[in-house]
């Protein structure tokens, strides 16, 4: 078991979600889905001991060794930092990065257009090492090459021992990618 | 120039020709840049204290900076967003100018720190200058991974359980000791030219950050080696002939 949450209810002034239940074992992928406002970042920033936890249980393995994509775009416009160096930065392996990728590791990151930099910044937290990745909204300003190119991306780490949570509001994906998927409801709904 | 009198003086601005442009680079990296003016007023200040109580004027510019530099920590809630570095600047520059104001000796050593007093450095400024700018050098090869990381990925950073205040006091301590030395030798203003051009050249222009620091070492090398020469050349202070040229190749390649 790498993470176990029961009546988990996170939040960061208040409580702010539905009470969530889940077993994540590695090698799995939990999709964690619903419309906007629902939550779902909050519990993945509770999972990541950002948010806090306001009642309920979260179990993690001792020693689990996370990593975190949140939504925000790292400060990189006018930072001279090429992709190679910003994998390095997280000891991600650049093994599987998509062919539109591979040729420009060594240019300037902030010369990339969106949708690259975007693909790179979320590479270098999904191949960093560690037992448990956590990504929100990672198919975010991706095209449908990106988006394809991620959905096995993700099942190849998953099937290397990783687990997974990925918050997003597209079901499709989630649906297709995911072995277990959360449709979070509004907290007011069920609590 | 190559005769005794100028070579230590020469060799002193040397070492912190090559140090200061990259701490300006990780300085750059944090949205700090105004460090380098905070700590070289606070620097003159505690110098300029030393000097009336009858202590080296060295050591109070250090021993200032670094009490500067670790206690800007405990005000960071109140001082966000660079408000910590301007409230040092003011601070520094009005004590800095009072006590020159009111004491012989003080005003002196004040107007030597604030225009630069490179050419007076000797063996003893030499011997502090040389072991302090290889362990600033050290000290930002050992940080460099960790003050990147916090910077462009603070969240993962957080979530792996690494904590950020050793490296950013670390980092802090480093920059107001070497900006203190700087002050001492290269005065406030030759000091902020060195941290400030090199790495906004570096910042446009480098193709990645191995480089950039690479870049921002060799700039200040150039321009001090230039700045040297021409100052002793033409009879004139060194800190305004560096400072205009390291403008000029700053213009011209960036």
């Amino acid at each position: 078991m790498l993470i176990r949450a029961q009546a988990l209810v996170a939040g960061w002034t208040g409580p702010a979600t539905a009470a969530l239940d889940f077993v994540l074992e590695s090698g799995q992928i939990l999709g964690l889905t619903g419309a906007n406002g629902v939550g779902k970042s909050t519990v993945l920033a509770a999972l990541a001991g950002r948010a806090r936890i306001f009642s309920g249980v979260l179990e993690k393995r001792p020693g689990l060794r996370l990593a975190l994509q949140t939504q925000d775009v790292p400060p990189v416009v006018g930072l001279p930092l090429c992709g190679r160096e910003l994998l390095a930065l997280t000891g991600a392996t650049q093994d599987g990065l998509p062919p539109w990728l591979v040729g420009r590791l060594d240019e300037r990151f902030d010369r990339l257009s969106g949708g690259q930099r975007h693909y790179l910044t979320l590479w270098a937290i999904l191949r960093a090492p560690a037992d448990l990745v956590l990504l929100d909204e990672p198919t975010n300003n991706l095209d449908a090459a990106g988006v394809a190119h991620l959905a096995g991306a993700l099942r190849d780490l998953a099937r290397r021992g990783p687990g997974l949570v990925v918050v997003s509001h597209d079901h499709e994906f989630v649906e297709a990618v995911c072995d277990q998927v959360i449709t979070l409801r509004e907290a007011v709904d069920v609590v | 120039m190559w005769s005794d009198l100028f070579l230590l003086p020469f060799l002193t601005g040397l070492c912190l020709a090559l140090v200061l442009p990259v701490l300006g680079c990780f300085l750059r990296l944090r949205d700090e840049w105004l460090a380098a003016l905070a700590y070289a007023h606070v620097a003159a200040a505690g110098a300029l204290l030393a000097l009336i109580g009858g202590l080296p004027p060295a050591f109070g510019g250090m021993a200032s900076a670094a009490l500067a530099g670790a206690g800007k920590r405990i005000f960071a809630r109140r001082l966000a967003g660079g408000a910590a570095f301007a409230v040092l600047l003011l601070a520094g520059w009005a004590v800095a100018v009072l006590l020159a104001a009111n004491q012989p000796l003080a005003e002196q050593l004040g107007h030597s720190l604030f225009d630069g007093q490179l050419y007076f450095s000797g063996a003893a400024q030499f011997a502090l200058v040389l072991p302090s700018s290889v362990f600033a050098g050290v000290a930002l090869w050992l940080l460099a991974k960790q003050l990147l990381l916090a910077r462009v990925y603070p969240d993962y950073f957080k979530a792996r359980g690494l904590r950020d205040w050793p490296v950013v006091i670390g980092f802090d301590l480093v920059a107001a000791l070497t900006l203190a030395l700087a002050t001492m030798s290269l005065g406030v203003m030759g000091g902020f030219a060195l941290v400030f051009v090199p790495a906004w050249i570096t910042f446009r222009r480098a193709r990645n950050w191995r480089n950039g620091v690479l870049l921002a070492g060799a700039i200040g090398v150039v321009g001090y080696i230039a700045a040297f020469a021409l100052a002793l050349g033409l009879d004139q202070p060194f800190g305004p002939i560096l400072a205009l040229l390291l403008i000029a190749l700053g213009l011209i390649i960036a």
